[in-house]
């Protein structure tokens, strides 16, 4: 959990979150994730072995959070025609983006 | 030596309270179409300095406002916030008005729906004056990452208002709404009503509905209100609180009228306090206001004993963790397709999303999506985001333990008062530790108060921060009310 982020991780990374960062925005990301990453290795000090991970606090059963899932039924969506001129690029009807593959 | 820098400017101005205003309303003293257009030539006259409106909803609020005159003259009993001008963070959706996010990838974006929040506070009368400027996407501690310039604290314009809701907290400091809303994911509620001297409200995760509000981190994102005072603050909880089916994690409890639960004395409630929360760091101006306030709460008949909350120093790291991890999940819906911005020229749809982020998406926000993507990649998931996830379940049970001692535990909100502007943007390490005591109650999904305590000798507001157990919004609310009964 100490590992020291490369130029290589942020391009890697970057990708993934299709996030193009240009040259000048790399050395202050890179000194960034490294500083935050020194800091949040302090959890190396606590022994987790055999605790559970909880993703949400409804887990808690004093949470009070929803236990019961709503019925799987369809139900009508909001309007194409009020969602569709929110689109940048549109024929009213399908969401058009550039060539998938370019040959 | 004499200074050439102007003295800071201040705006604070108290608004009246909801019962003043709800009185007048009804007995037709005062119209509520003239409210909102006194409170719309204050923002006119004030909003250039301050950037707490990003856009105003002028003709729905006033359309608004004339049914609540109509209702008054007809002498039909009045909704709970009839006429009341009330400010929505720019997070919330309202329909066909501009929903930002403090983003420029949201520029134009018009939804086409209402959040719950926001029509549940219309449907109680409320009159919707317009949206409310924060950090980009709620991912700050000062409104200074907000995509269309920071907003100015009331008290000090050279100061911060804390964030990530500093144009919710600040508006309610300067008179520019009544009441607004806000959203809290590690503290942005909590942490800007201390710095501007309001009370601000953080929700049990699962109180108030989330439908309609852009998804940070969605394991922790809670809607909540601002307010001047604690019984106001309750009574808006008490009009957004409630179950929805429209949000899968919304709690089916039923809602207690939290203004009466405000009204009762905090006489006989046992306090905690946590010695973890007045460690090093702390600003020694803070500690004595938090103090003071502890000892009111001693002179109203509380006991105050201390709780011992070991994990606190592994909250901020847990919470950096799963908050971006959750982020770089939730913000890949911004890929230039179905709405916002789009960038202009690129060859494929592969270049297209990558470009259309890179321009769109302001230092902070990408910087989160990285460290979120890397924490979640191969290799790494274990190490950072399923140990954060286990750090959470300890803090969570810490509190649960600390809960079956005491009915509330009772901290400094932030460790310093309001910080300049430009002080902390170049570390964001340091930005992030603005948030240490606020990220705790966070991944435990309990609730909090923060109640104004007090002030610096330069006169910046400190807050007290309230916390109490899930569900248990009211027992928050009494401690917070018994400290606002001092007057400190």
């Amino acid at each position: 959990m100490t590992a020291k982020v490369t130029v290589e991780d942020v391009e890697r990374v970057a990708e993934l979150a299709h996030l193009e960062l240009k040259p000048e925005e790399i050395p202050r990301m890179l000194h960034d994730l490294n500083a935050i990453l020194d800091y949040v290795a302090e959890l190396n000090e606590l022994d987790t072995a055999g605790v559970a991970p909880l993703a949400q606090v409804s887990e808690l059963e004093t949470a009070g959070s929803a236990s019961v899932l709503r019925a799987d039924l369809p139900l009508p969506s909001l309007d194409r025609a009020a969602v569709m001129p929110q689109a940048p690029e549109t024929d009213q009807v399908f969401f058009k983006v550039p060539k998938v593959i370019v040959r | 030596m004499p200074s050439e820098t102007k003295a800071a400017e201040t705006y604070v101005q108290k608004p009246k309270t909801l019962a003043e205003l709800r009185a007048a309303i009804a007995s037709g003293s005062t119209k509520a179409t003239e409210l909102a257009d006194r409170y719309y030539d204050r923002i006119e006259a004030v909003n250039s300095r301050l950037n707490v409106y990003l856009s105003l909803t002028k003709e729905r609020a006033l359309a608004q406002a004339a049914k609540v005159d109509a209702l008054a003259a007809k002498g039909d009993p009045l909704p709970p916030l009839a006429g009341i001008p009330v400010g929505i963070k720019d997070v919330l959706v309202m329909k066909g008005a501009p929903a930002t996010a403090g983003s420029k990838i949201l520029e134009g974006y018009r939804p086409p729906y209402d959040a719950t929040a926001v029509a549940k506070l219309e449907a109680a009368g409320a009159v919707l004056l317009g949206k409310l400027n924060c950090d980009e996407f709620a991912m700050g501690s000062s409104t200074e990452n907000s995509a269309y310039g920071p907003v100015r604290n009331p008290v000090d314009t050279e100061r911060v208002p804390g964030g990530s809701s500093g144009g919710s907290a600040a508006a309610v400091a300067a008179n520019l709404a009544v009441a607004t809303l806000g959203s809290d994911t590690g503290g942005s509620i909590r942490q800007p009503a201390s710095f501007c001297g309001v009370v601000g409200v953080l929700p049990t995760y699962g109180r108030v509905s989330r439908y309609g509000l852009i998804a940070f981190a969605s394991s922790l994102d809670r809607v909540g209100p601002f307010a001047a005072n604690v019984r106001d603050a309750a009574t808006m909880l008490g009009v957004i609180a409630g179950h929805d089916p429209k949000d899968a994690t919304s709690s089916s409890a039923p809602a207690p009228d939290y203004a009466a639960e405000s009204d009762k004395p905090a006489e006989g409630l046992c306090i905690g306090v946590p010695s973890e929360y007045f460690a090093e760091g702390l600003d020694a101006e803070v500690r004595a206001a938090i103090e003071k306030g502890i000892a009111a709460l001693k002179a109203a008949g509380c006991t105050v004993k201390p709780v011992s909350l070991p994990h606190t120093k592994y909250a901020v790291p847990t919470y950096y963790l799963i908050a971006t991890a959750e982020a770089s999940a939730n913000l890949a819906r911004f890929d230039g397709v179905r709405y916002g911005y789009r960038s202009p020229s690129s060859e494929t749809l592969s270049a297209m999303y990558s470009h259309s982020r890179d321009e769109g998406f302001g230092a902070e926000v990408k910087r989160r999506i990285l460290l979120g993507t890397y924490a979640l990649s191969a290799g790494y998931y274990d190490a950072y985001y399923l140990k954060a996830q286990q750090v959470r379940r300890l803090l969570a049970e810490e509190f649960l333990r600390a809960f079956a001692e005491v009915d509330a535990i009772v901290t400094p909100t932030a460790p310093m008062p309001a910080f300049k502007l430009g002080e902390k943007t170049g570390d964001p390490l340091a930005m992030y530790l603005a948030d240490i005591y606020t990220v705790t109650a966070s991944l435990a999904g309990i609730c909090g108060v923060t109640v104004p305590c007090g002030a610096t000798k330069a006169g910046l507001p400190v807050g007290m921060q309230v916390l109490a157990a899930h569900l248990n919004e009211g027992t928050a609310f009494r401690v917070a009310r018994a400290v606002e009964a001092m007057g400190l």
